[in-house]
């Protein structure tokens, strides 16, 4: 199947997505069991990777910047502007493509290899409402909350790795954050989040729930999954930003 | 009553069905039988609407399936019960939550209805104390039992299982297809099995149909089935020297 067709299929299957669900009780029974699986379980590896890479940035900023002319405060501004801009919108995003892309084509696969999916359909289920429509918005509702939260765990990783590492001081980086605040920058972040959160659980939705044959098949579509996922997050982040920020 | 009117389905060029006529009636248990690739699969998928016919039609008690508006076609679907080769249970949920989740999809019964009515039901299949318990802590037969049990939750009128007792040791698969039968007379269900199993068709083929190269080549009862001089039956049912032998047992016993 080539490319369009592929793109044409994933919007037919988005318009099925977005239709009234058939039972709204079951409909936020589904959207609290996804916030669960597809956001509170992810919040440690996003906080222990936030923690790190906030920490890493601060430092290659501090070791790259050495020089008297240049005021120490500098590596708190450029940490913070690294870290709201690319590193938790974009990075994390990558991250959960990987993690969570994985989990719902697997799981979606496995239904219809399983014939659960025809299951549903027999029953007069509109299947992929009842499977993809929780996760699209407990992505979208939950991952501005993620991202948030992996900005300030950074910015705070930075910190701390100054302060351990001697190469700046608290004061300086707190002195660095405070500069030239601009809170556009947050709402481009987030921006961001929000698109690349209805990727993360759309596409590899499309990738589980049109796969054929059996296991092997479900883990072929799992690692396409996560690639067509991570090519489009890079993609869109590249528009976005000309869009936005230019 | 089911009617099939000269049904037609293919995949591209390949054409699976080429024109199947035939009735299935209430309280009879129907069975299709065929060579592995002679459409049996694609024949259910149509009845049950997971395909749409390229030609012909097929009519539910003179209701035919491809007229429904939208509404009719959500209404005749919860008067569908599929009992699934695999079963098809959904894993996260517990035995109670499979069974109850067509009536917490489509009626507005309280809590404690559903869960009476899932009891009845569970116990009908001869599967008690086994609310709590997750698909894969069950066996085979326990899971072809929670599928009959989710299939007929709504009262169907209509009962369609693919291959009910595949993977099932000879004993269970008569269990399961005893208690099929006996719910098919119980509630006046017009039932459609497909299988490849021929204790099935001796024990429980009130009708048989025989499908070859997408085609109906042979239409009966068990009991026919001894009597049919049609060679392909004879060739796909009479394979193993057991059946060769009840066969000519059946018919020197009937001359």
């Amino acid at each position: 199947m080539n490319y369009i067709e592929h793109v044409g299929k994933y919007f037919i299957m988005l318009f099925q997505v977005f239709k009234k669900p058939q039972r709204r009780r079951f409909f936020y029974e589904s959207l609290f069991k996804e916030i669960e699986e597809l956001g509170l379980k992810s919040l440690g590896i996003i906080m222990f990777i936030s923690f790190f890479i906030g920490g890493v940035i601060a430092l290659q900023t501090a070791l790259n910047l050495e020089s008297p002319f240049i005021p120490k405060s500098l590596i708190g501004f450029a940490a913070k502007r690294s870290i709201i801009l690319e590193f938790a919108p974009t990075f994390c995003s990558i991250i959960l493509a990987g993690k969570v892309g994985s989990y719902i084509t697997s799981s979606i696969g496995t239904m219809r290899v399983t014939e659960q999916i025809d299951a549903l359909e027999v029953m007069g289920i509109n299947s992929l409402n009842h499977l993809v429509l929780p996760k699209v918005i407990a992505t979208i509702f939950f991952y501005p909350f993620l991202i948030s939260l992996g900005m300030v765990l950074g910015i705070f990783g930075g910190w701390v790795a100054g302060v351990l590492s001697g190469l700046f001081s608290g004061l300086d980086y707190i002195e660095g954050l405070q500069m030239d605040f601009n809170p556009f920058l947050v709402t481009y972040a987030m921006i961001k989040t929000l698109v690349f959160a209805f990727l993360i659980a759309t596409v590899p939705s499309y990738h589980g729930y049109y796969v054929k044959g059996g296991s092997i098949a479900v883990g072929k579509a799992s690692t396409k999954s996560v690639v067509w996922t991570t090519i489009l997050i890079v993609i869109f982040n590249y528009f976005l930003t000309q869009m936005l920020l230019t | 009553m089911i009617e099939v009117n000269n049904l037609h389905k293919g995949f591209g060029d390949v054409k699976i069905l080429k024109g199947i006529s035939t009735k299935f009636f209430p309280g009879k248990t129907s069975l299709i039988i065929g060579q592995s690739g002679s459409g049996k699969t694609v024949f259910l998928k149509s009845l049950i609407g997971l395909h749409t016919p390229e030609e012909g039609f097929i009519s539910f008690d003179g209701r035919v399936n491809t007229n429904f508006t939208t509404e009719e076609k959500r209404q005749w679907r919860q008067e569908i019960g599929m009992v699934f080769q695999g079963s098809a249970l959904f894993d996260s949920q517990t035995v109670e939550e499979n069974v109850m989740f067509p009536l917490k999809m489509f009626t507005k019964k309280t809590n404690s209805e559903m869960l009476d009515r899932v009891n009845f039901v569970l116990k009908r299949v001869n599967l008690e104390n086994a609310n709590k318990k997750l698909p894969a802590e069950l066996s085979g037969g326990m899971q072809k039992r929670v599928a009959i049990a989710r299939a007929i939750i709504m009262n169907p009128k209509y009962l369609f299982c693919d291959e009910p007792n595949s993977g099932l040791d000879p004993q269970t698969a008569i269990v399961i297809d005893k208690l099929i039968q006996e719910i098919t007379e119980e509630y006046n269900i017009t039932t459609i099995i497909n299988t490849h199993d021929m204790n099935s068709v001796m024990e429980i083929g009130e009708k048989i149909i025989f499908l070859k190269n997408g085609l109906k080549a042979w239409e009966g009862s068990s009991e026919d089935i001894f009597k049919t001089d049609n060679e392909a039956v004879v060739a796909f049912v009479y394979s193993s020297n057991l059946f060769k032998k009840v066969r000519q047992a059946y018919l020197k016993e009937t001359k």
